[in-house]
């Protein structure tokens, strides 16, 4: 059993890169997630582990100390909030374009534009459809609970360098900001120059020893003939990624109706399908852990027995478009959602189910 | 007369200078006359000089010398438009035994990347900049540059760069040195001999700098672009001459021999 302690989502998210043994953080202040970088300060890791933490002068600069910390083998991370994460898409472009792996944290809040602090899911699309110019994915988890912000960061970073691809935690600031008990990860140590040399060495540029040829981090390639090799490889890669999909399904074997709902709004839904059940309305819930990878083929299979899918989001309705494509429109599927800040309460949702798909 | 083989001629003895083998033997992409190519040679002859070709780390930029990777025999990375200073900054704090430095034009620094170069410097990033101003943008195909002179005409300022229109031209060496972070600011150029060997000085300075922890080594280099300004190489020499060095006069803006902590008390005062 790790330490338990009674956290903040953002503190833990800070606590766990320094559990994961991350070499860097670069960070620029915005609610709601300024105690991620806050958090890290007073705990000083450079003094315990060596992490370097630097508050960089806008996102623009933080996403591009972790390009550059990336490309040395490091792991590497950055967080923010929706109108700084926009400012780094040319960056996270750059990293995907490139390779590189790093974690990346988006404590989602309304938009657009500056629009408001409070929490919403309104950057479903731009985390997982792309958001940056040209054909890239993010790996993007969803955390629904302080304990996966926990799990997420040590998970996210496993990927990020299983794939050498930018991971992307889709929080938002209702999990961000809410204390939960959590367990959190062992520490793990940072790793050695000899062992990033060991398993990086053919790519990071970490200083080129006589015996072998330049490491260079780049996206660039002006040779459409090998640009679009580079383009059929990345395709490749996102489609294997599929082996690591994740997802959770609540009450879902004797359901006739469901809900699919991810981070904060899944957990409103199920005390959605308690009220729902109490009046005698048999309603599961599919929850999408990894929204890219996207459990298509699982939601597929269950949702095609339904009777009909409320989707919920705190957004205008993102994912339900996924949600259609997976079922492939052989049932009814419907789109539920509050936002400007405002999180949907379970009752309303139940009586969205009753409207938009039970009587509809 | 005996016949003279060509093997006569390259022997060790008769050897008065030799390519260094940091440079790669890729066939330069720049046009003639482009400064670019001379300044590359002298960071990789410094680079074997200080024998640091392992530990080297270069930050290319978006703009003629983004492919300085295929020439300077060492590690990269190929950063944004602009953004070399802060792949830079990560890179050196990282791993801060390495040397690490940036290698940007003028768009890419003073215009696209003018926040980032300068809170680079601010911090005192113990990195080294090299900038290469050719007053224009030489990739893009010669449009304005923020250091575009008075009067100039380019691309996107065909009837010549006007200050009411298009503000002032920037002097970002100038501006730099003000900060308490650089130790090490100079304005260089490699249009003769004796400026290319001044060049060097101040490059293998920069990296002297560097290992020494001094913080910020910041060498401008005031560059040709024929094709961009749209003459032969030798009137951009001649144009570079009669018109950017009285804009952009030549020598060192700031050479701080000890700590450059020690020079913030006076910055405090002003
Ligand atoms: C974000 C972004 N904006 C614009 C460009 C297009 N662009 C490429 S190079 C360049 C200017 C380069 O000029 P400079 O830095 O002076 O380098 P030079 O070619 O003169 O050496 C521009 C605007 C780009 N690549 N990325
Ligand atoms: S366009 Fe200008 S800067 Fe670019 S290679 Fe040609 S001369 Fe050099
Ligand atoms: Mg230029």
């Amino acid at each position: 059993m790790g330490e338990l302690r009674l956290m903040k989502g953002n503190e833990v998210i800070a606590e766990a890169a320094i559990r994961a043994g991350a070499d860097g953080y670069f960070g620029y202040p915005i609610t709601p997630q300024s105690e991620i970088m806050e958090t890290l300060m007073v705990r000083k890791p450079w003094e315990e582990t060596g992490m370097v933490v630097l508050q960089a002068e806008s996102e623009v600069a933080s996403i591009n100390m972790v390009y550059g910390g990336a490309g040395c083998g490091k792991k590497v991370m950055t967080s923010s909030s929706s109108p700084g994460v926009s400012l780094m898409m040319e960056g996270i472009s750059y990293i995907a374009g490139a390779e590189l792996p790093c974690l990346i944290v988006n404590i989602v809040r309304g938009g657009p534009g500056l629009g408001t602090i409070q929490p919403s899911q309104a950057d479903y699309f731009q985390s997982v459809k792309g958001g940056g110019h040209g054909d890239y994915r993010l790996i993007v988890l969803a955390p629904n609970s302080v304990q996966e912000m926990n799990d997420h960061v040590g998970l996210g970073f496993d990927l990020a360098f299983k794939y050498r691809n930018p991971a992307l935690i889709l929080s938002d600031g209702v999990i961000g900001q809410m204390m939960e008990k959590v367990e959190l990860s062992d520490y793990k140590p940072r790793l050695t120059e000899e062992e990033i040399i060991e398993k990086y060495g053919d790519w990071a540029h970490i200083g080129k020893p006589a015996n072998r040829s330049q490491n260079v981090v780049t996206s660039l390639e002006l040779q459409s003939e090998i640009m679009e090799k580079r383009n059929q490889h990345l395709i490749e890669k996102y489609a294997s990624m599929q082996e690591d999909v994740m997802y959770e399904e609540i009450m879902t074997e004797d359901a006739e109706y469901l809900f699919v709902a991810f981070g904060s709004s899944s957990r409103i839904c199920q005390k959605a399908i308690e009220l729902a059940r109490a009046e005698g309305i048999k309603v599961g819930l599919f929850r999408p852990i990894t929204l890219f990878p996207f459990a298509t083929n699982q939601l597929k299979e269950l949702g095609q027995k339904m009777k009909g899918i409320l989707t919920v989001e705190m957004n205008a309705g993102q994912m339900v478009e996924d949600v259609k494509l997976a079922v492939e429109c052989k049932v009814p599927v419907e789109w539920f959602g509050r936002f400007g800040g405002i999180i949907p309460s379970p009752q309303e949702i139940v009586d969205a189910l009753k409207h938009k798909i039970i009587g509809g | 007369m005996a016949d003279i083989d060509i093997k006569d001629i390259i022997r060790e003895e008769n050897l008065v200078y030799k390519k260094t083998d940091v440079l790669t033997d890729n066939v330069m992409h720049y046009c003639p006359g482009c400064s670019h190519g001379v300044v590359h040679k002298l960071v990789a002859e410094v680079i074997e000089e200080m024998g640091i070709q392992e530990q080297t780390i270069g930050v290319s930029p978006v703009g003629c010398s983004v492919f300085a990777y295929n020439y300077i025999d060492i590690d990269w990375s190929e950063a944004a438009h602009g953004r070399a200073p802060a792949v830079a900054t990560a890179i050196k704090r990282l791993m801060p035994e390495k040397f690490v430095f940036t290698y940007q034009g003028d768009g890419d620094l003073a215009s696209i990347g003018a926040a980032e170069i300068l809170h680079a410097c601010n911090r005192g990033e113990n990195i080294v900049v090299i900038f290469i101003n050719n007053a224009i943008y030489g990739m893009t195909g010669g449009q304005m540059a923020p250091t575009t002179l008075v009067g100039m005409p380019t691309a996107t300022s065909p009837y010549g760069r006007q200050i009411d229109l298009h503000g002032y031209p920037m002097k970002m060496t100038e501006i730099v040195a003000t900060l308490p972070g650089t130790c090490f600011v100079t304005r260089q150029s490699v249009e003769k001999a004796a400026a290319v060997r001044k060049t060097k000085k101040a490059i293998r300075k920069a990296f002297e700098n560097q290992k020494a922890g001094k913080g910020t080594s910041f060498i401008e280099v005031v560059s040709t672009c024929s094709s961009g300004w749209k003459v032969n190489p030798v009137k951009a020499n001649e144009w570079m001459t009669e018109h950017m060095f009285p804009f952009y006069p030549l020598g060192d803006k700031k050479d701080c021999e000890k700590d450059p902590a020690e020079d913030y008390e006076k910055y405090m005062k002003g």
